[in-house]
C-alpha cells in the first residue's frame, strides 16, 4: 500500500571508523504513514540498490522495541520525537508530508562509529562483565518462593530491569555519560535480597569500568531519562550515587 | 541403512533422568580446563549453556551475529515460562506438565525428553530467581502465575509482557560474569558460516567477523548450535529480522539430520499485515487470551464499528466451538479457527483478514473487583472501566502500548484486530537424548533442535526448553562424549579440513557477490515467503505442495542468476549477510515442502486439508505416521528419509480434544 508522504532525508554516511563522514540527501516519495521509520529505510535501501548504489547500514533486529539494537539520532533526538519508544517503533505518522528529517548515529567517544549509522556499543557489555550480575552458579539456588519479596520491591526492580541497553541515554547526554544505564542495573540488583552480598563490589566495579571506557561525568541534566525509550527513572541515578558513596565509605577495596 | 539411536536410558519414565544423570561419565576438573567448547548463539539456550559450562571449568567461546549477546531473539519473548511448581495448589505436577506437553504436541514428541523437561522446569525458576530475575509477585511476596493455552492450571511465571527479556538478561549476566573471569571468550558481530568435520567428528567452525569481513577458524572439542528458529523462511514472521536457519542448515549439509522440518507454529494473535512495506509481524502475547475474548460479527461483511455491534450479534467462536478450553485452546486450534472464520467472510478490518481480541469484559470484571477493594459504592460504568483499565495496564501495559504504536489505535478503547502469523518452528536438527545430532560432537539446543514440542508447542514452553537444555541438560549429557575426548589435543586450524571449509565459504561469498544481477535479496525473500505462506502455511495440500516445490526450484535458479549484492566481502555488509541467509532459506523451503508432502496426515500445526475430521479438526494417522521424520542431506538428489518411531508407554493416545 503506497502512501502519500514525501520526505527529505539527510543521512550520515561514513565508510568505516577511519574515514570521515558526511551527510547525504535523499528524496523519498509515496511513503505510507503506517510504515515504521526503519521500513522507510528499507524502502530507501531498495531504491539505492536498484540504482546500483550502496545501501545505508543501520543496526536493528527485533523491530519491536525490546532488543535495543536500533539506534538512530533523529532530528537531534535519540530514537526520534516520541517519548518512550525506540527507533523501530517510531512510525511515519509521527511526521508530516514534506518534512526534512536528519538522521545521525549515536555520538559518543565510547561508541565509535563502525559504518554509517552503526556504532560499537561493546563498552556496555564490558561494564556488565565487571559487575552486572549476582554470582550464583547453576544448581545453587533454593526454592523460588523461599525469600518472599514484596510486590512493591519486585515491581521497582522490574522497572529498572527493563533497560534495553540501547545507549540512547549516552547519545542524549551532552557529556556522553553512561550513568543511567549503570544505574538501572545497580538499582535492580540492590533492591533485591539476592543482590545484597555483592552490593558494594558491584557498584564499585561497574563504575570503575564505566570510567575506564571513557564515558563522561554526570551533571544531572536529566536528558538521559527524558530520551530513554524505557523511561528509566532519574531516581535510579540517585540510588546509584547513594550505593556508590556507601560502598566507598566502607569499602574493603582500598 | 543408518538406524537412528535416540539413546533413551532404560528404566521407568520417572527415574530415567535421575538415574542417567548420576551415571553419565564425568570429566575431571583438570581435564575440563583442556577441553574447548564452541557455542553458536547467545539466546536463552546458548547463554545458559555457555555460562554453566564455563562455571564447570570448560573453555568456552560464544558467537552471535548481533552487536551484543543480550540482543538474541529470546529477548522478545513476552508472555511467560512454564514450570510445574504447583504454587497455586491447582493440581499441577511434573506428570501433568508432561502430559499437557505431549498432548499439546499432538503425540509427536518423545516421552523421555518431555518428561525430563517437565522435571527440570522447577529448577529453572529457582535459578532465575537467584540471579535476580524480577518475576511478578503477589502482595504477600510470593511468585505470581497465569494461564496459557492448552492447559487448565496456572503454571506460567512472568515478568509483565517482557518475560523473555528478563530471563535472557539473567542468563546474559551469568554469561558476562564468566566473560569477566576469562572463562568465556565472546565473539559478537560474528556469524558462523560452516562447521568443520574431521574424521567424522565435529571439530570447529568457520566464522565471519561481520565488521571486517574476515573469515576465522575456530577449533572446539564440541560445537553447540543454539541458533534459534527459522520462521523467517516465511519472510513475514514474529521473529527478529536476523533470525535465520543458516547455522543448522550448514550442519545439515555436513551430515546432521533435520527433524520434522515442516512443523511450524502459526500463532493466533498477531497484529495483521498492513501493507507491502511490512518487514515483520508483531506478536500480541498468548497471555492476552487469559482475559481477552475473541470474536467476529455474526453477520458477514459487517462494517459497523466494533463498539457498535451489540453483544448478541457477536460470535465468540472459540467459546462456542470449544467450551471446555474456550479462548485458551492451543495455538494451532485457535489459528485455524480464525482462518476458518475469515475465509468464510466474517473477517474484520480493512483487509477482512482479522478478528477481534476484546478486553471490554475484562475491564469491567477487574474494575468491579477494584471498586470493591477501594470501597467505592455504586460507581458509574466509566469509573469501573477505568479502574479495570488500570489493572490490565499493570498486567499487559507494554503489549497494549506496542499495539497502539503500530496500529495507531488505542486498544483500551477499541478491540484489537489480530490474525495468525508464523511464530516458531518445532522442527530443527534431530538430536538424541544427549542433545547430540547425528554428527558426533555436534549438538543442538533450544529452538534449533527438533525439540520436545512435537507437532505443536504450548505457550510458555520454549523459554522453559531453552533454559532446560542450557542450564540443566547439556552440562550433564556432554560428559558422555567429552569424557572420551580427554586425550584429543586441540587440532591446529591449519589442518586441511579447516582450510577446505574456509575455502568453500569464501567461494560461496564470491559467488553471491559476482552474480551482479538486478534484484535485491529482499525481492527473493518476499517471493519465497509468499510461496511458503500460501502453500506450506496454515493449510497444506498435495497439489499445492508439489507446485511449491517446483516454484522454489525455479526461484533458486533465478536467485543465482539475477541477485544483486552491493558492496564487498571485506567490510560490514548487511546485504551480503542477508544474501547468505536467504540462499539457505530457499533450500530449506524446499525441504519443508517435501516433508509436509510426505506426511499424509494432519497433526498439530501441520494441517493437510485432505486429512480432517468432519468438524474440521486435525486427523492424525498414528498407524503410519507416529514417527519423527529425520531427513538426511543428499548432495546427489532428493533428501533421504529416516524414521524414529515414537513409542508411548506412559500415555494413552487419544484424539486431541479441547471441546
Ligand atoms: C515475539 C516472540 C514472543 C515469544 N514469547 C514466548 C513466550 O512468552 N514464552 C515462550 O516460552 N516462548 C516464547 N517465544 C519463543 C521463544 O522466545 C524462542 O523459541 C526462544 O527464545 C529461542 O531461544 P534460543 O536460545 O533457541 O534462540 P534465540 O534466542 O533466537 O538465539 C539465537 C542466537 O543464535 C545466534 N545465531 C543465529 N545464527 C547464527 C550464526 N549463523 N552465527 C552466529 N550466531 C548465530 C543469534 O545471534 C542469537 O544469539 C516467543 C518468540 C517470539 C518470536
Ligand atoms: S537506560 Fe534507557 S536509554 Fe539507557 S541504555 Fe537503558 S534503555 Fe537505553
Ligand atoms: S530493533 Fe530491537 S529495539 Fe529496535
Amino acid at each position: 500500500m503506497a502512501g502519500n508522504m514525501n520526505i527529505t532525508l539527510k543521512v550520515w554516511r561514513q565508510k568505516n571508523s577511519k574515514e570521515k563522514g558526511y551527510f547525504e540527501t535523499h528524496l523519498l516519495k509515496n511513503i505510507s504513514p503506517d510504515m515504521s521509520f526503519l521500513e522507510m529505510f528499507d524502502v530507501l535501501n531498495e531504491q539505492l540498490i536498484s540504482e546500483g548504489k550502496e545501501p545505508i547500514a543501520f543496526d536493528h533486529d527485533c523491530r519491536e522495541g525490546i532488543c535495543g539494537m536500533c539506534s538512530m539520532y533523529i532530528n537531534g533526538r535519540p530514537h526520534g520525537p516520541n517519548r518512550g519508544v525506540t527507533t523501530c517503533q517510531l512510525h511515519m505518522r509521527s511526521f508530516k508530508d514534506g518534512d526534512t528529517i536528519v538522521v545521525e548515529p549515536w555520538r559518543a567517544k565510547a561508541f565509535p562509529v563502525i559504518k554509517d549509522l552503526v556504532v560499537d556499543r561493546s563498552a556496555f557489555d564490558r561494564i556488565m562483565a565487571a559487575g552486572g550480575f549476582i554470582s550464583v552458579n547453576t544448581g545453587n539456588a533454593q526454592d523460588g518462593n523461599a525469600i518472599p519479596i514484596s510486590k512493591e520491591i519486585a515491581d521497582k526492580a522490574f522497572a529498572a530491569a527493563t533497560c534495553i541497553g540501547c545507549g540512547a541515554c549516552v547519545a542524549a547526554c551532552k557529556n556522553a555519560s553512561a550513568m543511567l544505564f549503570v544505574a538501572a542495573k545497580v538499582t535492580q540488583l540492590s533492591l533485591l535480597p539476592q543482590g545484597m552480598p555483592e552490593r558494594k563490589r558491584r557498584v564499585e566495579n561497574m563504575v570503575a569500568q564505566m570510567d575506564a571506557e571513557g564515558f563522561g561525568a554526570c551533571t544531572n541534566t536529566g536528558a538521559c531519562s527524558a530520551e530513554c525509550p524505557k523511561e528509566i527513572s532519574l531516581a535510579t541515578i540517585a540510588t546509584l550515587n547513594r550505593e556508590y558513596y556507601l560502598a566507598k565509605l566502607t569499602s574493603e577495596n582500598v | 541403512m543408518y538406524t537412528l539411536d535416540s539413546k533413551i536410558p532404560e528404566g521407568p519414565l520417572e527415574q530415567k533422568w535421575t538415574k542417567y544423570r548420576s551415571t553419565v561419565p564425568l570429566v575431571n576438573p583438570a581435564n575440563k580446563r583442556n577441553l574447548e567448547i564452541i557455542v553458536v548463539g547467545s539466546g536463552l539456550a546458548g547463554s545458559s549453556a555457555a555460562a554453566t559450562l564455563a562455571e564447570l571449568g570448560y573453555k568456552v567461546k560464544v558467537f552471535c551475529f548481533q552487536d551484543s549477546p543480550r540482543r538474541a531473539h529470546s529477548i522478545a519473548a513476552q508472555g511467560g515460562i512454564n514450570a510445574a511448581k504447583n504454587y497455586q495448589n491447582d493440581g499441577d505436577s511434573v506428570y501433568r506438565l508432561f502430559y499437557d506437553t505431549i498432548k499439546g504436541g499432538d503425540y509427536r514428541a518423545r516421552e523421555a525428553n518431555v518428561y525430563r523437561l517437565a522435571e527440570v522446569s522447577t529448577q529453572i525458576i529457582d535459578q532465575c530467581v537467584a540471579q535476580g530475575v524480577p518475576f511478578a509477585r503477589e502482595y504477600g511476596g510470593m511468585l505470581s502465575n497465569r494461564s496459557f493455552g492448552g492447559t487448565q492450571v496456572q503454571r506460567t511465571f512472568y515478568a509483565a509482557g517482557q518475560t523473555g527479556q528478563q530471563l535472557l538478561l539473567g542468563a546474559y549476566s551469568a554469561l558476562q560474569r564468566q566473560v569477566g573471569m576469562g572463562n568465556v571468550k565472546m565473539y559478537a558481530r560474528h556469524e558462523m558460516m560452516d562447521v568443520v568435520i574431521i574424521d567424522g567428528k565435529c571439530r570447529g567452525i568457520i566464522a565471519r567477523d561481520l565488521v571486517t569481513g574476515k573469515l576465522e577458524r575456530h577449533f572446539g572439542h564440541a560445537v553447540l548450535l543454539c541458533s534459534g528458529g527459522y520462521g523467517n523462511v516465511f519472510y513475514l514472521s514474529t521473529n527478529a529480522m536476523g533470525s535465520n536457519v543458516s547455522a543448522i542448515w550448514k550442519a545439515y549439509k555436513k551430515g546432521a539430520f533435520f527433524g520434522n522440518p515442516c512443523f511450524t507454529q502459526i500463532h493466533p494473535t498477531c497484529i495483521p499485515v498492513s501493507g507491502d512495506h511490512q518487514s515483520k509481524l508483531t506478536l500480541m502475547s498468548e497471555s492476552l487470551r487469559n482475559d481477552g475474548r475473541i470474536w467476529v460479527p455474526l453477520k458477514k461483511d459487517d462494517n459497523r464499528h466494533p463498539n457498535d455491534i451489540p453483544e448478541d450479534e457477536r460470535d465468540y467462536y472459540l467459546e462456542r466451538r470449544y467450551p471446555a478450553f474456550g479462548n485458551l485452546v492451543p495455538r494451532d486450534v485457535a489459528s485455524r479457527a480464525a482462518k476458518e472464520r475469515c475465509d468464510a467472510g466474517y473477517g474484520v478490518g480493512a483487509s477482512k483478514m482479522a478478528v477481534y481480541l476484546d478486553y471490554s469484559s475484562a475491564f469491567e470484571r477487574y474494575g468491579k473487583i477494584e471498586a470493591n477493594k477501594r470501597n467505592l459504592h455504586n460507581p458509574d460504568k466509566e469509573t469501573i472501566l477505568n479502574l479495570g483499565r488500570e489493572v490490565v495496564k499493570e498486567k499487559y501495559g507494554n503489549l497494549f502500548d506496542m499495539y497502539k504504536q503500530i496500529t495507531g489505535e488505542d486498544p483500551y478503547y477499541v478491540p484489537m484486530r489480530i490474525y495468525p502469523a508464523v511464530h516458531y518452528t518445532m522442527g530443527g536438527l534431530w538430536v538424541d537424548y544427549n542433545l547430540m545430532t547425528t554428527v558426533p560432537g555436534l549438538y543442538a539446543l533450544g529452538e534449533a533442535n527438533f525439540s520436545d514440542h512435537g507437532a505443536n508447542r504450548l505457550g510458555a514452553s520454549a523459554l522453559m526448553q531453552g533454559l532446560a537444555d542450557g542450564y540443566f541438560v547439556i552440562p550433564y549429557t556432554i560428559g558422555a562424549y567429552l569424557s572420551t575426548e580427554i586425550r584429543t589435543k586441540p587440532i591446529p586450524t591449519d589442518h586441511p579440513a579447516f582450510a577446505d571449509a574456509e575455502n568453500n565459504v569464501s567461494n560461496h561469498i564470491q559467488k553471491l557477490l559476482n552474480i551482479k544481477g538486478t534484484k535485491s535479496v529482499d525481492h527473493f525473500h518476499k517471493r519465497l515467503g509468499k510461496i511458503m505462506w500460501d502453500k506450506c502455511g496454515m493449510a497444506r495440500n498435495e497439489q499445492g505442495l508439489k507446485w511449491a516445490i517446483d516454484e522454489i526450484k525455479k526461484l533458486k535458479e533465478e536467485f543465482y542468476r539475477d541477485l544483486r549484492v552491493p558492496g564487498t566481502a571485506n567490510e560490514l555488509n548487511p546485504e551480503l549477510e542477508k544474501a547468505g541467509r536467504v540462499a539457505d532459506f530457499i533450500e530449506l523451503g524446499e525441504l519443508m515442502c517435501i516433508d509436509a508432502l510426505h506426511r499424509n496426515e494432519s497433526c498439530g500445526g501441520h494441517f493437510r486439508e485432505e486429512y480432517q475430521t468432519p468438524d474440521g479438526e486435525a486427523l492424525r494417522d498414528d498407524e503410519n505416521f507416529m514417527y519423527v521424520a529425520a531427513w538426511q542431506y543428499n548432495p546427489d538428489g532428493n533428501p533421504i528419509l529416516h524414521k524414529e518411531p515414537l513409542i508411548y508407554e506412559n500415555i494413552k493416545i487419544a484424539q486431541r480434544s479441547y471441546k
